[in-house]
């Protein structure tokens, strides 16, 4: 453990923190918890410090946003971890034009994961043991039916989030991410079955309605419980 | 406590700081406790709402104002494709796939001026018909109603627009049950331009290499279609929260691979500027 170390370092933030004055302009950028503020405050929680550990599993903690963003973390973590492995020996029937995309959905899901790591600083979880057992990596079929389930699933769950994050920063960010979840789910849609890219029948299990043109939308617990599949760390849900 | 040592600063620049966060007096030996009541941890996010709540009352835009605005979009984009679809000489849509996919995605429009209406409580007739429309844009598409590839390129500029539209208005439905539904939409209408960025790769002369996401540019705009540059303005943004996102803690995340994978939101202002162009005098969008 570097625990000293990062003792040293949070009281020299400290020391820089409190020993300067906050002018308005700062304390403006401050109020918009943006990820300075988080590693701002995070020089005050040292007491604190006991998400991230993977011996007990991991701990999301739904009572403030650090419990939303660590499930979008986690989430993300699952994605990056099934595309790197898809990315480095893809399925022989692959294209080169599909080689090269999953190559950018592949970055796409490792930038979003270590984007949440680096906001959420010492409030993140630990790095999720993922147990793809049920997916056969050498067959496109089943990659690209694995993609589309995680891709559908991760649109829904931030769809199903959003209307939990009480910063407005992380609520555009994640609106920001969601996006392009949803196009990388139409492109392997598309992939599987041209013109499926949006077939919101069959996303009646994950909370779409066709009727309205509405996408999924679910509850952490239930995209837990979809996502626990692929998941070999205990993953514990409190205060949802 | 190091939160009281924060306020004390920040009460030297604004005197009024105690009474911003709460008129209740109260409230501030609440605020005393926090840290019996959330864990320190979670302190720069509940300090961040309670400021904003303090700091961030000015925004006049109300929940309806953000549906409506939304209504007048997907007023635009059913009309669009509906005229396509129903034109007596729209034979320039392919049969077969290509215009599935266009009645699929004019479906999905119709279905969300419905819910709208509904939940502005409309009964009547639609506020907009094709009438109140230009979708040559005053001659920028002029052969819109004959030329296969004009017609996908103003599509997909819709569908973006639309992504970054709902996005820009996520901020005043915080909170509000309403915005599961606008995110429920908003991702439709990234599936719809995910998939119309592949139309218009197959199809339009020069476009081969457009990704379903939307690549680095530097001005933005990855379609190479000048005239839709404003749907693009700042979709070359690679840092995200201070983080760049391009080679982000050692790995090897390109400069596009960053700009692609977070889509930037628009402004209520800049989407009404693009959608005007397609909106007849009279009935412009304020």
């Amino acid at each position: 453990m570097k625990n000293n170390e990062l003792i040293t370092q949070d009281e020299l933030q400290e020391e820089r923190l409190f020993n300067s004055s906050l002018g308005r302009r700062s304390f403006l950028q401050f109020a918009g918890a943006s990820a300075a503020g988080i590693a701002l405050m995070a020089a005050g929680c040292r007491k604190d410090r006991n998400y991230g550990d993977t011996s007990t599993g991991a701990t999301l903690d739904f009572k403030d946003d650090f419990g939303v963003l660590n499930y979008a973390y986690a989430l993300e973590q699952l994605e990056a971890a099934f595309y790197v492995k898809v990315a480095s020996a893809p399925p022989s029937t692959f294209t080169t034009a599909q080689k090269a995309y999953f190559q950018d959905i592949q970055f796409h899901e490792v930038a979003h994961r270590e984007f949440f790591k680096n906001a959420l600083g010492t409030a993140a979880i630990g790095s999720l043991e993922v147990d793809f057992s049920s997916i056969d990596f050498t067959s496109a079929t089943s990659v690209l039916g694995a993609a589309m389930a995680f891709e559908d699933l991760g649109v829904a769950a931030y769809n199903g989030a959003g209307v939990r994050i009480k910063s407005t920063d992380y609520l555009v960010l994640a609106g920001k991410i969601v996006s392009v979840e949803a196009r990388h789910a139409a492109y392997i849609r598309d992939i599987i079955s041209n013109g499926t890219f949006a077939d919101l029948a069959s996303l009646a299990p994950l909370g779409a309605v066709n009727a309205s043109g509405l996408d999924g939308a679910l509850t952490p617990d239930k995209v837990l419980a979809i996502a626990g599949k692929y998941v070999k760390t205990k993953i514990n849900v409190i205060n949802l | 406590m190091n939160i009281v040592n924060i306020l004390e600063e920040i009460e030297k620049v604004d005197g009024e700081i105690y009474e911003r966060l709460s008129p209740r007096r109260n409230a501030m030996k609440d605020f005393y406790n926090i840290g019996k009541k959330i864990s320190l941890a979670a302190l720069p996010l509940a300090m961040g709402s309670m400021f904003q709540k303090a700091y961030g009352q000015t925004n006049p835009s109300t929940v309806n104002d953000v549906l409506g605005f939304a209504l007048a979009l997907e007023y635009l984009e059913w009309n669009y494709y509906n005229h396509a679809l129903t034109l007596a000489n729209t034979t320039y849509i392919p049969d077969g796939a290509p215009r599935a996919a266009i009645t699929t995605i004019r479906n999905h429009e119709r279905a969300h001026v419905d819910l709208l209406k509904g939940a502005l409580g409309i009964t009547g007739a639609d506020g907009y018909v094709y009438a109140d429309f230009d979708f040559t844009a005053s001659g920028g598409f002029a052969d819109v109603d004959s030329n296969y590839q004009t017609f996908l390129k103003v599509a997909l500029a819709f569908e973006d627009t639309g992504v970054r539209a709902y996005k820009g208005q996520a901020p005043i439905l915080k909170g509000n049950a309403v915005l599961t539904t606008a995110l429920q939409i908003h991702s439709v209408e990234a599936r719809h331009a995910s998939h119309l960025r592949q139309m218009v790769a197959a199809n339009v002369t020069g476009a081969s290499g457009l990704k379903p996401w939307i690549a680095y540019s530097a001005n933005g705009n990855d379609t190479g279609i000048a005239a839709v540059d404003a749907v693009y303005a700042g979709e070359q943004n690679t840092t995200q929260a201070g983080i760049q996102i391009t080679g982000i803690n050692g790995t090897t995340v390109s400069q596009s691979q960053a700009a692609e994978c977070f889509d930037e939101f628009l402004t209520g202002a800049a989407v009404k500027t693009i959608a005007n162009l397609f909106i007849k005098t009279g009935k412009k969008l304020t």
